[in-house]
């Protein structure tokens, strides 16, 4: 591997204030200055040692305005929301909570790689549970398979046929019944979307 | 006025730098002052706290036959004194003089300077019109008791005892355990001289018995205490040790004499990890030396069918007495000394670390046992597997600095671990891998033992230790206790198979902390720690006068501060004995006798038992020594039968028709 | 006793057998269940990665729906049972959420006050009826089959159970069938349900250290309370059985179809044939017993 010259200091000009404050306006976000970066979090966590940055540094970098690092990090779509992190951080920080904050912006800035399943799966999921106000989860894995990995599809047959043969997979959609749908759909509509 | 002749009043008006006369218009105050009834002179001045300041008083009494003094100035919390003082010198009575405080209520809490200068006006209306109807008072003054209570024998209780005594005031230490030294004499070696805690100690534990001076009560407790500064009554409650200690000379052949030929049971100084007998002595220089009874475990207690062994090996001295009943002591002291310790943090509070379910999972303070030559294993480090560690973690920060737990520093594990790390090293040539958040070690001759031990070879992982696990993900993890962290300077997550871990718990306040806390009436922080009254300035004193703290009940801290708060309190102690009389605040309530009816609903609402009824008279009276003058009584008797120094209706109504007479 | 039933999704989908055992079982138990009309999906996991107040719009219209009934709520997936528990928690802690999460709810007629209670059927079990009754009423012992409990993340996280009960207590629900308890240390460790399907390689490996460390300590079942947990773990062992070839084959029952079986219940009700990994081989191996205590 040849050395790289490409200079990796991060100028003052680069950081971005907005996410710390959008964190921080969170649910459960509001103790993100309470960290002492003592890695609780990341020694806790059972996919951290799959992640490119640990919550830890991720939170670290929140604060210091290292904007498009963190959205851009794998980190924040393998959060399982485990809650190991959450219940033993010493700072009391919600951990679960500032990575599905992080989600959020980098959804709602496009911010993930193409075909990534965690993004679509959610978006997915949220289309569904509008529409029919319950999921069904063979449409919606067959939906983000087409959206993602199509080719999935063949290894996966199998699966599926055991399934549908024990009687576990239902074709037909399992909707509210019409008032009550209506009626979610307007509250889901009033709430809206950050304010 | 109060047959006092005609009203002669001098207002002073103090600029206190900028600090009021930058809000106020001092010069139109003074101005305005003069005007008042009754006000013959009436002045400004830069700073009237200081010694020309305080001249002008004394020279206007003199020269223009003042009879009361107003000072607007600062709060009397810090120079009601000095003016009080100031007052005297001139020749009045001291109560004679009232304060306003034109600067904390006034000039520092509003910007508009106006308004300011006209509330000064209504304030200082208020306070000539009050100090009209001062009535000339006299401060008590109470002998001081010269004898000393210090509750807790660890090594602070320990020290300020062996100060006081060696100043000749006679102590009485209380200690609930059956032998004082308090967790030091569990320690192995001190950090970060390395030199043996049990070497240190003993001789001023042996030093305590001897002390002509000291009365020393192990296994007691106080349960009450009376009175006020200078002359507390005190009940101590000794529980039975079952030996009488008078007679029993300290062989311990009674010990060895036991129907249990082996130790069976947990032994608390080894905090589990040794045995003991049913008679037993806690540590081998344990003070007083002499043996207990546990009457739990003892055959005698449980069955009363036991040959008794250890009765016959007494012999003629009869120092073992199975029917020694608690018994209760009533002492009278002056002041008192809160030396009553901490706990360590419970690691079970912490599942994730194992403790209590991995065998090999020790705390610190179990570790200073195993590594101590007098402790379980003769300081041999030998798991509870029967297996020598050849690789130990020490994870800091359990229990300290977290939320879920406890949230401050103990300021001391930093320090305790790194000696740990340097003995079990010591001990077993075993790698030691310790796991931080921070290193703190801001001591004399701290980082130069941090540095020491970087330079053994001790590998520190900056990472909290998020859990401690069995499950091996490789065969090279079998059998070992696993510590999951993040290096968090190398930027990895890791897993460290270990031998032995060591959870580097943190320093609490006692359980029962809150129950002593109320017993002597002091306050305690949010965490429970004892409050001192000015965490600079008076850092042993406590709210309540006489009563001192020391060591690590008033929070985290090592020998040596332990040590030096100690000695810092026998001080206070010995200063307060010194001046041999407390001067007591005149404020305090009376009752009109005539008026009162002996209904007694001023009694349970004294917060100082103050106030008895006398049977012959059927009416309340009141200890003034014991009043505080907080004036409960006084609001709350129905007849109106209970006044109040300078707290007298027409003063305080004066004082009200002052302020409203905002025009 | 009757409860407030809110199934979740997948109880009405791959989880039917899941239903049935928990009905079966709660009906021989005296332990009604009454499904909650109308009710919406929870919202999970997955909604909140993309609008935090719809999530919990989501959650806030069940529990205002279930306050109606008066009764406490149980939902029988930790998914549900935590997203239901953390919205009352964020709209009692987080008054301007509350707000507007009220709001949203008034646009159909619905109040939310906070009042209901949410409960896991494992807890009513543990609470309502006790190991000591629940020993008594066992026709089948499940003598010689070593059973692994586990729990799953969302149980015990973010939120401590109710009323002190603790894993442990829940442990000896397994002796109490007649089986041998397997204490296992991953027995709250995440399965990784939520990347299935999404993050494979890496849920993968989550099941397989679960299931190798069951393995390791002699399991021949691991019983789980969640049916997301149930199908994770199932579906990935069938993967990685073809895949690797890897026979780790442990069946990972619904903890009420355990129950059913050691209370007698016939097999059909309790959806057994339902398993993608058959109990067959554990009942094989220790038949005797328990047919012959039936």
């Amino acid at each position: 591997m040849s050395p790289s010259f490409q200079p990796s200091v991060k100028y003052q000009k680069q950081l971005k204030r907005d996410l710390a404050a959008e964190i921080l306006a969170t649910p459960g976000g509001e103790k993100i200055y309470s960290c002492l970066q003592c890695g609780t979090c990341g020694g806790s966590c059972p996919l951290s040692g799959y992640m490119d940055f640990t919550p830890r540094q991720l939170i670290g970098m929140v604060r210091e305005g290292f904007k498009q690092e963190v959205i851009e990090s794998f980190s924040i779509w393998l959060c399982a929301s485990c809650y190991e992190c959450t219940v033993r951080c010493p700072a009391g920080i919600h951990v679960t909570d500032v990575m599905y904050a992080l989600k959020r912006v980098a959804i709602r800035e496009g911010i993930y790689p193409r075909r990534f399943p965690v993004p679509v799966l959610a978006k997915e999921f949220m289309r569904m549970l509008k529409s029919t106000g319950r999921t069904n989860e063979f449409w919606l894995a067959f939906k983000m398979l087409v959206k993602t990995t199509p080719l999935k599809l063949l290894t996966m047959w199998p699966l599926g046929l055991q399934m549908l043969r024990r009687g576990r997979l239902c074709l037909t959609f399992n909707r509210i019944p019409k008032p009550a749908g209506e009626s979610l759909r307007q509250m889901l509509e009033s709430v809206g979307e950050r304010q | 006025m109060n047959g006092n002749g005609n009203l002669r009043v001098g207002l002073y008006i103090c600029h206190c730098g900028t600090n009021i006369a930058g809000t106020i218009d001092v010069k139109a105050v003074a101005a305005w002052g003069e005007t008042l009834p009754g006000v013959v002179v009436s002045r400004e001045y830069k700073y009237m706290c200081s010694d020309p300041g305080q001249q002008l008083i004394v020279d206007d009494v003199r020269e223009q036959h003042l009879n009361r003094i107003v000072v607007a100035s600062c709060s009397p919390l810090l120079h009601e004194q000095t003016f009080r003082g100031a007052t005297a010198k001139a020749g009045l009575n001291p109560f004679f003089f009232h304060m306003v405080n034109v600067r904390e209520h006034d000039s520092w809490v509003h910007e508009d300077k106006q308004a300011a200068t006209e509330k000064a006006k209504d304030l200082i209306r208020a306070a000539v019109r009050r100090v009209a109807f001062h009535k000339p008072l006299e401060k008590k003054r109470v002998p001081i008791h010269p004898d000393v209570l210090i509750v807790g024998g660890g090594i602070a209780g320990i020290h300020a005892a062996l100060t006081l005594a060696n100043a000749g005031k006679h102590v009485y230490l209380v200690e609930r355990e059956p032998t004082i030294g308090g967790h030091m004499a569990k320690f192995d070696k001190t950090f970060p001289t390395l030199d043996c805690a049990a070497c240190i100690l003993t001789p001023k534990m042996t030093a305590v018995k001897k002390h002509p001076n000291i009365t020393l009560w192990t296994l007691s407790d106080v349960t009450q205490i009376e009175g006020y500064v200078g002359n507390f009554t005190v009940t101590v409650k000794r529980h039975p040790r079952y030996i009488i200690e008078d007679l029993c000379v300290g062989c311990l052949e009674c010990i060895e004499a036991c129907v249990y030929k082996q130790a069976k049971y947990p032994d608390e100084f080894n905090l589990g990890l040794g045995k003991r007998k049913p008679i037993y002595i806690p540590f081998p220089q344990a003070v007083p030396q002499l043996p207990v009874i546990d009457r739990e475990t003892c055959i005698e207690f449980k069955s009363g069918r036991c040959k008794k062994t250890c009765v016959e090996v007494c012999g003629d001295r009869k120092a073992i007495d199975f029917k020694q009943q608690e018994s209760t002591e009533t002492i009278n002291v002056g002041s008192v000394i809160l030396a009553t310790g901490f706990q360590v943090f419970d690691a079970r509070r912490l599942p994730y670390y194992g403790y209590g379910k991995f065998p090999n999972v020790y705390t610190s303070l179990e570790a200073e046992r195993l590594i101590n030559a007098a402790g379980p294993t003769q300081g041999e480090v030998i798991l509870r597997d029967g297996r020598k560690p050849k690789t130990v973690g020490i994870l800091h920060c359990i229990g300290s600095r977290d939320e879920n737990t406890n949230r401050w520093c103990s300021r001391v594990c930093c320090m305790y671990s790194l000696k740990l790390a340097h003995l079990i090293k010591e001990h077993t040539g075993a790698e030691i891998f310790n796991f931080y958040i921070d290193i703190r070690t801001p001591g004399k001759g701290f980082e130069e033992f941090y540095q020491r031990l970087l330079n053994e070879g001790v590998h520190f992982i900056r990472g909290k230790g998020a859990e401690i696990n069995t499950w091996p993900l490789d065969p090279s993890e079998e059998g070992k206790l696993i510590i999951r962290v993040e290096d968090t300077l190398i930027g990895k997550i890791r897993r460290i198979p270990v031998d032995m871990v060591v959870l580097s718990v943190g320093l609490e306040p006692h359980a029962d902390a809150g129950d002593v806390r109320r017993l002597f009436n002091i306050s305690c922080s949010s965490e429970g720690w004892f409050l001192e009254r000015h965490p600079k300035l008076a850092p042993v004193n406590t709210f309540t006068d006489g009563i001192f703290l020391a060591g690590c009940c008033q929070g985290p801290k090592d020998i040596p501060d332990s040590v030096a708060q100690a000695g810092a309190a026998a001080a206070e102690s010995l200063a307060l004995i010194d001046s041999k009389f407390v001067e007591l605040e005149p404020n305090t309530a009376y009752i009109l006798e005539e008026a009162c009816s002996g209904c007694k609903t001023c009694i349970p609402l004294c917060p100082y038992s103050a106030i008895s009824f006398v049977e012959a008279k059927k009416k309340a009276e009141i200890n003034e020594a014991l009043c505080k003058g907080c004036g409960t009584c006084v609001a709350a008797c129905p007849s109106g039968s209970i006044r109040q120094n300078l707290f007298e209706d027409e003063e305080i109504f004066e004082e009200i028709k002052g302020v409203l007479a905002h025009a | 006793m009757a409860y407030t039933y809110f199934p979740g999704c997948c109880m009405h989908g791959f989880a039917r057998h899941c239903q049935d055992s928990l009905y079966a079982v709660f009906n021989a138990l005296g332990l009604e269940l009454r499904e909650l009309k109308d009710w919406n999906c929870c919202g999970a996991t997955s909604y909140i990665a993309v609008d935090e107040y719809q999530a919990f719009t989501l959650a806030a219209r069940n529990l205002a729906l279930a306050e109606q009934a008066g009764l406490e709520v149980v939902a029988p997936c930790n998914a549900c049972f935590m997203v239901l528990k953390k919205a009352q928690d964020y709209l009692a802690r987080y008054s301007n959420l509350r707000e507007r999460i009220e709001a949203a709810l008034a646009r159909g007629g619905l109040q939310y006050s906070g009042t209901v209670q949410v409960r896991h059927p494992l807890e009513i079990v543990i609470e309502k009826i006790g190991i000591k009754a629940l020993r008594e009423k066992v026709k089948r012992p499940l003598k010689g089959w070593n059973v692994a409990p586990y729990y799953g993340c969302l149980l015990t996280r973010p939120y401590t159970l109710r009323n002190g009960m603790t894993l442990e207590a829940f442990d000896q629900l397994i002796p109490a069938l007649g089986a041998n308890l397997v204490d296992f240390e991953l027995k709250d460790r995440c399965c990784g349900g939520s990347l299935t399907g999404t993050i494979e390689e890496v849920g993968d490996r989550l099941v397989y250290i679960l299931l190798h460390e069951a393995k390791r300590h002699n399991a021949d079942v691991l019983v789980t309370v969640c049916p997301l947990c149930q199908l994770n773990v199932e579906t990935h062992q069938k993967q990685f059985i073809r895949r690797d070839r890897e026979d780790v084959n442990i069946p990972v029952p619904y903890f009420t179809q355990l129950i059913g079986l050691a209370l007698g219940i016939p097999e059909k009700d309790l959806g057994l044939d339902r398993l993608l990994v058959p109990l067959d081989r554990v009942l094989e191996e220790h038949p005797a017993e328990l047919r012959a205590a039936a």
